[in-house]
Order: C-alpha cells, then structure tokens, then sequence
C-alpha cells in the first residue's frame, strides 16, 4: 500500500507519510511551521496556537493536525504571521518576562521567536502579574514569572515508572506549573538539566549554572529560531 | 539641509543606554554633521530652547519626575523614540512592580541588610523629592511613542542606524544581530 501524501504549503509542494503530522511532515521537507508548546518527541498538545495555519479557510495547529492528500495549506502569510507575533506578544505581558536579568537569554524560544518577528514592542499593556518564586529544591529554581505554562515539562520529565516531577497546580489565571516537592528531593542532575532545556523559556533554570554562555555564542545570539530547518 | 535637532534624556534607566550611544564611537563625527543637540545629557542643556525633532528616551517611568519630564518631550518633539528595555517595558526597575511601596522603602531604608546607619527609621519624605509611582509603568503608556528600539543596552548600531534613518528619512533596515532584548 501506498503511504506517501502529497499536499501544499503555501503552494510548494511537500511530500509526507501517512500519520505525519504537518508541523513533522513541513519540517522533513525543509518549511519551517513556528511552535511553542510542541516539544519532538512528546505528544503534540495544541495549546500555544503558534503553529497555526488555514487550510480551506479553517484555522488549525499544525503540530495537532495529521497531513491529508491534497491539502492546501496557507502559513507564511502576513494575516497568520501578525497572528503568531500576536501571541507572542500576549505571553510577553502576561507574565514577568526581564529578558536582561533572564538566564535563559539567548536560548529562549519565546524570546527567538519574538526576534524573529521582529517584536519591538508588544501591542499590548503590561500587566505585570504578582508571581513566586521557588528555589526550595537543590537542583532546580522554578521562575513562576516566566513560566508560560506550555506543559512541556509535565510531559517530558518523568521517572522511570512514568510519574511526572512537575505538575499543574489551581486553575485559571492562578494557573501554575510546580515541581513536585518529595519527587523533586531525588531528581538526578541529568534529568534536572535536561528539565532545563525541555523548558522553552527561561522558568526551569538549574541552579548555579546560569549565564554559563558568552554573549554572541548562544543558540539564537547569530541565526533566527527555525533557520536550520528552512531550506 | 538644515540639521535635524536631537534632545535625550534618562529617565529610571542606569544611562546604559546613554553609553551606548557613545559607543557609536568616532562616527560620532558624522553625526554632529548632521544634527546639532537641545536638552539632553549629553550637551548639559537642561531646558528645551527650541522645538526638537527626535527626542530619545531611555528608561520608565518610576516617579512623578519622569512623567513631567516625559510629557515635556512628547510636547517639545516631533517624534519620540523608546530607547531600552527599561523604556519599552519598565526593564529591571518594573521588578518592584508587584510589592508595595512601603515593603520597597523599608527594605531599602529600614530593614535591608545593608542598611546600617537609619537607627531613626526615618523614610526619605522632603517635599523636594519626587513621588514614587504604584509601579514603573513603560514610557508608551504614559504618552504616545513613535518607535522602539529594544536591547539592553540598544546597540550602537541599533541606534546609529535609527538614527540615520530618522534624520534622512530613509527606511531602516534592521539586521538579525542588531535587534535583542539583552
């Protein structure tokens, strides 16, 4: 049986398998689809609406939405563009987000995409939340300010029986993401580095490593976020 | 051509912004061909003199100088442009944003570890002295702002090109390396 599927993005043609996702399948064919909340390697959530795209006049997020034959999708076009700087602009007001005192400067995906957009002020007003901090755990300091709360983290860093260190904690605007405290006590430096750079902001930082890269070195210092996939 | 007239000012910014300015370095030459300098640090004029064409502001507003001193920009300049983090989002002062003015001042003056010599207890309060704001708000919500131009410190090509650009008239490009928040 035949499984590959040809469909359009912005009228170039991309060829996938069956299953594929659009954000995998526009990836693999060198089209770069923004995403947020979507983490490789953990099942897509939806949430950010970064990657949304219109596909016959709907609008859907690529990393939730699987490739059909024939498809006609539109994603790098002004009216979805100004979308997504939109919500990258929201999350910049609705949360603490100092990029100059922020570790994670320089390798932060909401700060890169942000640059990317070219994102010289929101349109916004601040609001300027009142958030914690929790650096009660040895290895780990959770920013509240800066969490965006994409649950990437709860995905992602699991022990061995497949129980997540992080979780969401209340609801609504008091909506947090908290590290676990008797789990948190055993996470070992690996996972707890790892839980660093899972976190696409600069909210789950591992202590006594910050500003360990110079200026000019850092992940999106030189290139826009998603060059390296764009061909 | 007559010279394009520039007026600066730091509000609740560290004049980082200020010194990289400066770090424009030698085409610093340039510039003063093209412009000449009202109100501002840089020319120790304290008083608008005449009307202004760009006027550059760094840093927010913390207290109720800078609001005067900013309203007194967006009256005497044709086009004001937010120079910093701190102007565009209230940067590192707006960390305050949040805790009361009260727990800030007796941290600062009362109860801090590195307070030593208040045993009076006493919390700046001379008429002389500006009022503190419920928060430090960014400079475009307090008056209209026509351009941004983000960094922390903008960097000097950031703000050479803007420059040019404001002073020619010519569009600005804006290269990838240029434009960041830190």
């Amino acid at each position: 049986m035949n499984t590959t599927i040809k469909f359009k993005i912005d009228g170039r043609e991309i060829i996938a398998e069956k299953g594929q996702t659009i954000v995998e399948a526009a990836k693999a064919n060198g089209v770069y689809i923004p995403t947020l909340c979507n983490f490789e390697g953990l099942p897509p959530k939806g949430c950010c609406r970064m990657c949304t795209i219109r596909i016959s006049n709907r609008y859907m997020t690529s990393c939730t939405t699987p490739v059909a034959e024939g498809m006609e999708v539109e994603s790098d076009i002004p009216e979805i563009t100004d979308f997504r700087k939109g919500i990258v602009e929201l999350l910049f007001v609705s949360g603490n987000h100092f990029c100059p005192a922020c570790e994670k400067s320089g390798n932060c995906e909401l700060q890169a995409l942000a640059y990317r957009f070219k994102m010289m002020v929101p349109r916004f007003p601040f609001l300027f939340p009142q958030k914690g901090i929790d650096a009660t755990n040895p290895k780990i300091i959770k920013e509240q300010n800066r969490c965006i709360l994409c649950k990437r983290c709860i995905k992602g860093i699991k022990d061995d029986e497949g129980r997540s260190y992080f979780a969401y904690k209340n609801r609504g605007n008091k909506l947090e993401v908290v590290l676990d405290e008797k789990m948190g006590k055993e996470i070992t430096d690996a996972l707890a580095r790892k839980a660093m750079d899972n976190c696409p902001v600069g909210s789950i930082i591992y202590k006594e490593l910050g500003y360990y890269q110079p200026i000019g070195k850092r992940k999106y210092d030189k290139k826009p976020i998603g060059s390296e996939i764009e061909i | 051509m007559n010279k394009k007239i520039i007026a600066t000012t730091s509000l609740a910014g560290c004049f980082g912004c200020h010194m990289s300015f400066l770090d424009i370095d030698e085409r610093i030459f340039d510039l003063i061909e093209l412009v000449e300098f009202n109100k501002s640090p840089i020319d120790d004029i304290k008083k608008f003199t005449k009307q202004v064409d760009i006027g550059i502001i760094e840093g927010g507003c913390c207290n109720s100088e800078n609001i005067e001193i900013l309203k007194a920009f967006r009256e005497n300049c044709n086009i004001l442009v937010s120079l910093g983090e701190c102007a565009i989002m209230g940067g590192l002062p707006a960390l305050r944003n949040g805790i009361s003015i009260e727990e800030c001042l007796e941290e600062a003056y009362i109860g801090g570890p590195t307070v030593q010599e208040n045993t009076n207890k006493i919390l700046p309060n001379d008429d002389e002295l500006p009022m503190l704001l419920d928060k430090v708000y960014p400079c475009h919500e307090i008056v209209k702002i026509d351009y941004f131009l983000p960094g922390c410190a903008p960097r000097a090509d950031l703000i050479w090109d803007a420059l040019i650009a404001l002073v020619t008239g010519n569009e600005m490009e804006l290269p990838y390396e240029v434009v960041k928040f830190d």
